[in-house]
């Protein structure tokens, strides 16, 4: 074989080879995705069914069993609202610490980091309590202070490892033309972050969304999240595949669609400035 | 002015993370050395230690801490190796890249529950999971996954989960490779191997830095894959200490008890804070 045909053939092999791993890593994935089209019989067939006559019938079980759309709206809600509120506090933090690096700066960096390695379970009883005391137990507004604070860290960590690639000079060009604070930030500095403000807010969408530790033990029937609804379908030992298939597919169809067409901020956000 | 505006603008951000750390902790350690047990309000009062030496003399404790430490190692080193093969498999162009792409990506949007649930019981059941047709097609015995590996079975699952981001990080990390350096080295003869050896690896260095960082931060409180899967049995088997504390506080509703495991939990957070802070250090301070 001549060198051509042997680049070739490894072309060839790798192509299938890509293939061969990227359908067997998603395969669990899209065997829930068909399993919500089935019957409860269907999805339980031995031999597995590939081929079949879909059917729409789970999702209106779902919905009657389980108000989805109230979990939706809270999930919805929650997260969004976390990522407004962690953006706001995170901007003017992370803009601190990239344009006045002082002494300490990288200290107060790596304790933040810190805040976020301490496992949740460890303040689990005194939020709780807390929580109790001042009557927000089971409430969104509890969820959303909590997803936000312990969302915090890698966000003001991410948003300074992208800030602190911009020039200092532009701001300085700016305030020695003369620009107020407001319109610095107005005309120099958002343009410039723009793209990192997105990657971190869609990051921190996808991590509340898919919150459970916080969800599964500050709320209930009222201000549960997407994540407790499908908890609730974790106890009955019962084979009702399909319908657990159903409300899944329904969880997680909206955040896995948005993260495919957002793939390429969020990435470039969470290398965390360190790969290029 | 010039100093005070950057602490202004700081002191949001600090101030609330600093009162969700330093307000549970001093109740948490309040409460270790109280008796405090939601089902039985009437005894209450000092009691020094006792809620340390119970939790950390229980049986449970000591697989509950290697448990914690085999399940973090071993997602991370499974992610890492099969991230980095994964990355180097689809670094050249081939067609359908980018579909071969969303596939893999796509287990790291799914919420833990959902993964959790659907290993469980569409993959996992020893009957009816496709495991177990698997296992059967080729005239194995199905494994009862989840009570005979239990651990392993959570491994597995996290693992599923947390490599399409390690292998996301290695792809990113490969496309600002020098390609004119690959070629020169090719032309030089040398071969895959010590491209990998020369070339590709030193190249991934930070972004190894960047996914061990990351997951260990979010594997050392891995909690809802195993609450919906296993529930941290049979026995013991798959709790780690996130999950005990969590036992401990909610079932057994002793949150003395679990206040001093929490407190465990911290100590262990900032030895991997150090290491990390130590290897991070180095290798993101540029």
């Amino acid at each position: 074989m001549t060198q051509l045909q042997i680049n070739l053939a490894m072309k060839v092999l790798r192509t299938i080879l890509s293939w061969a791993v990227a359908l067997f890593l998603f395969f669990p994935l899209g065997w829930l995705v068909l399993t919500a089209f089935k019957t409860e019989l269907q999805a339980i067939a031995v031999p597995p069914l590939l081929i079949f006559t879909p059917t729409l019938e789970n999702f209106t079980i779902v919905q009657e069993r389980s108000d989805y759309m109230l979990y939706a709206q809270n999930a919805l809600i929650t997260s969004i609202a976390s990522t407004i509120l962690g953006l706001m506090l995170a901007f003017p933090a992370a803009y601190s610490m990239a344009f006045f690096k002082g002494k300490h700066t990288k200290d107060i960096l790596m304790w933040m980091l810190s805040t976020k390695m301490m496992p949740a379970v460890g303040a689990l009883v005194p939020i709780y309590v807390i929580a109790q005391t001042v009557g927000l137990l089971d409430t969104r507004t509890a969820l959303t202070i909590v997803f936000t604070l312990s969302n915090l860290p890698i966000m003001v960590w991410m948003l300074y490892s992208n800030f602190k690639d911009i020039p200092g000079e532009i701001l300085e060009a700016s305030r020695m033309d003369g620009a107020t604070l407001w319109q610095e930030f107005r005309m120099v500095l958002l343009p410039l972050t723009m793209g990192s403000l997105a990657s971190t807010g869609l990051l921190c969408l996808v991590f509340s969304w898919n919150e459970a530790f916080w969800a599964l033990n500050l709320s209930a029937a009222k201000s549960g999240t997407l994540a407790t609804l499908i908890a609730s379908y974790s106890s009955p030992e019962g084979l009702f595949w399909a319908k657990l298939s159903a409300a899944s597919f329904m969880a997680i169809a909206p955040i896995v669609v948005f993260g495919w067409f957002s793939q390429k901020q969020l990435v470039q956000g969470l290398t965390f400035g360190a790969v290029k | 002015m010039k100093r005070l505006l950057p602490r202004l603008l700081m002191a949001p951000a600090i101030g609330t993370l600093f009162l969700w750390m330093i307000v549970p902790l001093v109740m948490s350690i309040y409460f270790s050395v109280i008796r405090y047990n939601l089902m039985q309000p009437d005894q209450v009062g000092f009691i020094g230690l006792e809620n340390f030496e119970y939790f950390i003399t229980d049986p449970s404790f000591m697989t509950a801490t290697m448990n914690t430490l085999l399940l973090v190692g071993s997602v991370i080193v499974i992610t890492v190796v099969f991230g980095t093969l994964i990355a180097l498999l689809t670094d050249d162009p081939f067609p359908g890249r980018n579909i071969v792409r969303i596939l893999l990506i796509s287990p790291f949007f799914v919420m833990p529950t959902v993964n959790a649930l659907l290993w469980k019981h569409m993959m996992m059941n020893p009957i009816y999971g496709v495991l177990a047709q698997v296992w059967m097609f080729f005239g194995f015995t199905p494994v009862d996954w989840l009570t005979d590996w239990p651990l392993w079975s959570v491994i597995l699952i996290v693992s599923w989960q947390w490599l399409p981001f390690a292998t996301l990080i290695f792809v990113t990390s490969l496309q600002s490779m020098d390609r004119e350096q690959l070629e020169a080295s090719r032309m030089d003869g040398a071969n895959y191997l010590q491209q990998l050896r020369y070339l590709y690896i030193p190249h991934l260095g930070r972004s190894f830095a960047v996914v061990v960082m990351i997951e260990m931060i979010f594997l050392l409180s891995v909690f809802a894959e195993i609450y919906t899967t296993t529930g941290g049995g049979p026995g013991d088997a798959s709790t780690n200490i996130a999950f005990l504390i969590f036992k401990q506080a909610l079932l057994n509703f002793d949150a003395g008890v679990a206040s001093a495991g929490a407190l465990f939990a911290v100590v262990l957070a900032n030895i991997a804070g150090v290491f990390l802070i130590r290897m991070v250090g180095k290798n993101l301070d540029k």
